[in-house]
């Protein structure tokens, strides 16, 4: 069993956490006579999804490349404002209110990759500082909620294609195509390699500030782009919609919970998607069955604290044995292999199968 | 090994390389032919330069002087791809793989091959099995992540990314250093492939039997200098050693203390192993000085941490004053009368921002609060006798030179009055006034009964203070020798041509 879960990829582990999730909240809300597969009910699941969903996505890329992004929260805030204040309420400023967000939010993503690559502050710190000049710039110029968003853009957050909002549908294309830039682009062979190993990157010749400075403003789009829904749901621009959901760390813990090592260099978008499935799901089942709203932190916390402790078990370590405590297995060699006598095991090391023994940390 | 083709012009050839290192010179006006489809090995004691003469081959150094020519082109590297697009690849010690990412992903960083301006992810596979096919290597799947492989296996796969920019020359700096012998034989083959495809290979190792079974060329070198460079047939194993050690003994050390008791058996390990120690026997006897010499990597450092528990033994016995301990952290090895100085000063051994009075006693408040505040009064006289010379006791450690920071460490360790002092490199980049205030210590806690275990690569010094020196070779015990032993007899066991276990399939491959 323990081998098993060692070979299985951490994204199937999620994706197995989300179906056990998903029957075990199945069952708790059966007990209450209603059904979690309602239409009505996987809607709201969805749309719980969306919002978290793009941060989330945005912030997967930057914590690949080993940095974090706490500045999404003022930028969804600040997106929130600049689409609805440049709508107005006119259908035709529509499409170039959506380009002029998605263009300061670039602008932000691109001064905190250069803070963070250039200036070589660290991610936290560097977004940390750029999410309070944003904050201050809209305490102050800002004292409650600006500018109309026209009914056709409102549609954007309030319709579906039968029990599915077509927010999620974007945010779930969103998530297809920055999956496929990270496999197929080089831009995205490079940002794995920068947040695995600079060094090593380096060395490889690996320009290693692009993929940074890239993920950044991936970042700050993904949060301008959830600062939109955000506006298109509300009807305005809010100074304060970003902070009050704490997106910064719910998207951290959703990244972290699919899988991603804060450490940089491992982990997937799918992954992301189903960490914030899970935090959708569980906060659905928490809301049908009026639960406390304190004990619902209590049990994000505990969840993403299992499944790190989880992760941190499998972790892969480059670690050079010499005397392996179980025979060792070059796979590759075709000597005979003059192993070391098997010593007594001692009884806290696990004793996984032969052929898989030498590696197994 | 005979008969190599070594005719025409060298692929690479430097001539008087100079490099320096804070005004220091480390080698000098060094010169090396390299040719075409042949191993050339490189050897010398640690320090002796080999890895300093790579990594200027490899554009990791610049040279301060000399010439290096790739193919009679005149070639001055600045960073190491610039290296490989000349053709020379470098498989360091250090790996340079991303363990999280495929054995094909590895291969091609920094290169992806495209095809409209994407990520060609079926050629990138396709052309690392070929390359995997071409050296014969079965078993590693382009797909697999490099994190699940053997030592032997990344080492395959930094052979291929050296490959994969079509490489004229591979570097290999140790390259055996962390194999087993089975997998030492799939090294010799992937070597024998590289040969025949006319790649030329500059070979470090400190294991000699394996230069004699692969080099066609051996060059010497000493003290940032050349000693000889000749072909292989012309050297033996006992000319190599001799061309490899052979400087004057100059330090001076002090003479044991009068009153000094070898006494009882004080600490006793028996078949004691973890994953990189195998079968250590040792006893250390109160008032013993014992010596371990090996070459870096050997499992000096690794046979100290396990006997003070931060690393620990995971099979066989440790004994101390008669008893069987486990011991699991640095804790319970204070605890039980143990003290490690670790190699790094700087790193492990000291808190740079916090003061000298916090640092020599931070041993002791962790460990022995209740000893803490009489320790407190008796510290000033302990930094006194070790002669630290500081602006006072609140001064940051920081500050200090590295002699006064050593001593600073070895009284934090006095401080909990231990039986048993480990001590690995203690004179590792100290002036020599410091080193022998640190041979007199040494001198002065044996004559108090302290069994003492001292690690150094310089050889005089394990020589001239220890009253039994032991070798240690790839993790284990290569042999014991009373220190009347010449530097010859140490250096032989460290590398392993008395009792070299070669697997005979490895043996007939590096022959044929």
């Amino acid at each position: 069993m323990r081998l098993r879960l060692r070979r299985l990829d951490t994204t199937a582990l999620v994706y197995l956490a989300l179906l056990a999730v998903l029957i075990i909240a199945a069952i708790l809300v059966a007990t209450t006579g209603r059904s979690l597969f309602s239409p009505g009910n996987i809607r709201d699941i969805l749309t719980g999804m969306s919002v978290l969903g793009f941060v989330a996505i945005g912030q997967t890329l930057v914590i690949l490349g080993a940095s974090l992004d706490l500045s999404v929260p003022y930028v969804m805030s600040l997106a929130s404002l600049v689409a609805a204040q440049t709508m107005n309420g006119s259908d035709a400023m529509v499409v170039p209110a959506v380009l002029l967000t998605l263009v300061v939010t670039a602008g932000i993503g691109l001064a905190n990759g250069l803070i963070v690559t250039v200036l070589g502050v660290h991610g936290f710190v560097a977004t940390l500082g750029v999410g309070l000049i944003l904050k201050g710039y809209l305490d102050t110029n800002y004292q409650g909620t600006e500018g109309s968003v026209p009914w056709s853009f409102q549609l954007f957050g309030a319709t579906g294609i039968g029990p599915v909002p077509i927010s999620t549908i974007v945010m779930l294309a969103l998530a297809a195509l920055v999956a496929f830039i990270l496999v197929r682009t080089a831009f995205g062979h490079h940002l794995f390699a920068v947040g695995g190993s600079s060094e090593v990157a380096r060395l490889s010749g690996v320009r290693q500030r692009l993929p940074l400075i890239g993920a950044h403003i991936g970042s700050s789009v993904c949060a301008g782009l959830a600062g939109l829904l955000l506006a298109s749901r509300l009807g305005v621009g809010s100074p304060t919609v970003g902070s009050q959901g704490s997106y910064d760390l719910l998207s951290i813990a959703a990244v972290v919970l699919g899988g991603t090592v804060l450490m940089g260099g491992r982990g997937s978008i799918w992954g992301t998607i189903g960490g914030v499935a899970i935090f959708a799901v569980l906060d659905n089942l928490m809301s049908v069955m009026q639960f406390n709203p304190f004990l619902k932190d209590v049990i994000r916390g505990l969840v993403i604290i299992i499944a790190v402790a989880l992760y941190a078990r499998r972790r892969v370590i480059a670690r050079r044995i010499r005397f392996a405590a179980n025979a060792p297995g070059p796979n590759i060699a075709t000597g005979s292999a003059p192993a070391p006598a098997p010593a007594p095991a001692p009884a806290a090391a696990p004793a996984p199968a032969a052929e898989t023994g030498g590696r197994s940390q | 090994m005979t008969g190599a083709p070594t005719s025409g012009a060298p692929v690479l050839c430097a001539r008087g390389i100079r490099k320096q290192f804070f005004g220091v010179e480390v080698l000098h006006e060094v010169s090396l032919d390299v040719h075409a489809g042949t191993v050339h090995g490189l050897v010398g004691e640690n320090g002796a330069g080999k890895s300093t003469l790579m990594k200027i081959i490899a554009g990791v150094h610049r040279r301060d002087g000399g010439e290096l020519t790739i193919d009679d082109r005149l070639v001055d590297f600045s960073h190491p791809v610039e290296a490989g697009r000349a053709g020379v690849a470098t498989v360091f010690q250090e790996f340079n793989l991303l363990p999280d990412r495929t054995v094909a992903q590895n291969v091609f960083l920094g290169r992806e091959p495209r095809r409209r301006g994407l990520v060609d992810v079926k050629a990138m596979r396709a052309d690392t099995q070929a390359l995997l096919d071409d050296l014969g290597v079965e078993g590693i799947t382009p797909e697999a992540k490099v994190g699940w492989l053997t030592v032997a296996e990344q080492q395959i796969v930094e052979i291929i990314k050296a490959l994969s920019v079509d490489a004229r020359v591979i570097s290999m700096d140790e390259p055996t250093a962390a194999l087993s012998e089975a997998e030492v034989a799939v090294l010799y083959r992937v070597i024998g492939a590289l040969k025949s495809k006319g790649v030329a290979i500059i070979y470090v190792s400190h294991r000699l039997q394996e230069i004699f079974d692969l080099c066609d060329t051996i060059t010497v070198l000493k003290d940032g200098a050349l000693v000889t460079s000749r072909p292989a047939e012309e050297l033996d194993h006992a000319g190599l050693v001799r061309a490899m050690v052979g400087r004057p003994i100059s330090a001076f050390f002090p003479e044991p203390e009068e009153g000094t008791e070898i006494g009882e058996v004080v600490l006793e390990v028996r078949g004691g192993g973890s994953e990189q120690l195998d079968d250590i026997d040792v006893d250390l006897h109160a008032g013993e000085i014992l010596g371990v010499a090996g070459l870096q990597g050997s499992g000096r450092t690794e046979l100290l941490e396990a006997i003070f528990g931060v690393v620990p033994f995971t099979r066989g016995t440790l004994r101390l004053h008669g008893s069987t301990l486990t011991l699991r952290s640095a804790r319970q090895g204070v605890r039980n009368g143990l003290a490690l100085v670790t190699e790094d000063r700087k790193g492990t051994g000291l808190a740079l921002s916090q003061s000298v009075l916090d640092n020599a006693l931070l041993a002791i408040r962790a460990v022995f609060p209740s000893r803490a505040r009489q320790m407190r009064a008796e510290v000033p006289g302990i930094l006194e006798s070790l002669e630290v010379v500081s602006r006072g006791s609140a001064q940051e450690v920081r500050a200090l030179s590295g002699g006064n920071q050593q001593k600073v460490v070895l009284a934090k360790w006095l401080a909990t009055s231990p039986q048993v002092v480990l001590l690995d490199e203690p004179t590792r980049g100290i002036d020599v006034g410091a080193k022998i205030a640190v041979y007199r210590l040494i001198r002065s806690l044996a004559r108090r009964g302290v069994a003492i275990v001292l690690v150094s690569s310089e050889l005089p010094e394990v020589l001239g203070m220890s009253d039994r020196v032991l070798v240690m070779s790839d993790g284990r015990v290569a042999g014991q020798l009373p220190p009347s032993s010449t530097e010859e007899e140490i250096l032989a066991l460290a590398v392993g041509t008395e009792n070299q276990v070669i697997g005979d399939d490895a043996g007939t491959v590096g022959r044929q």
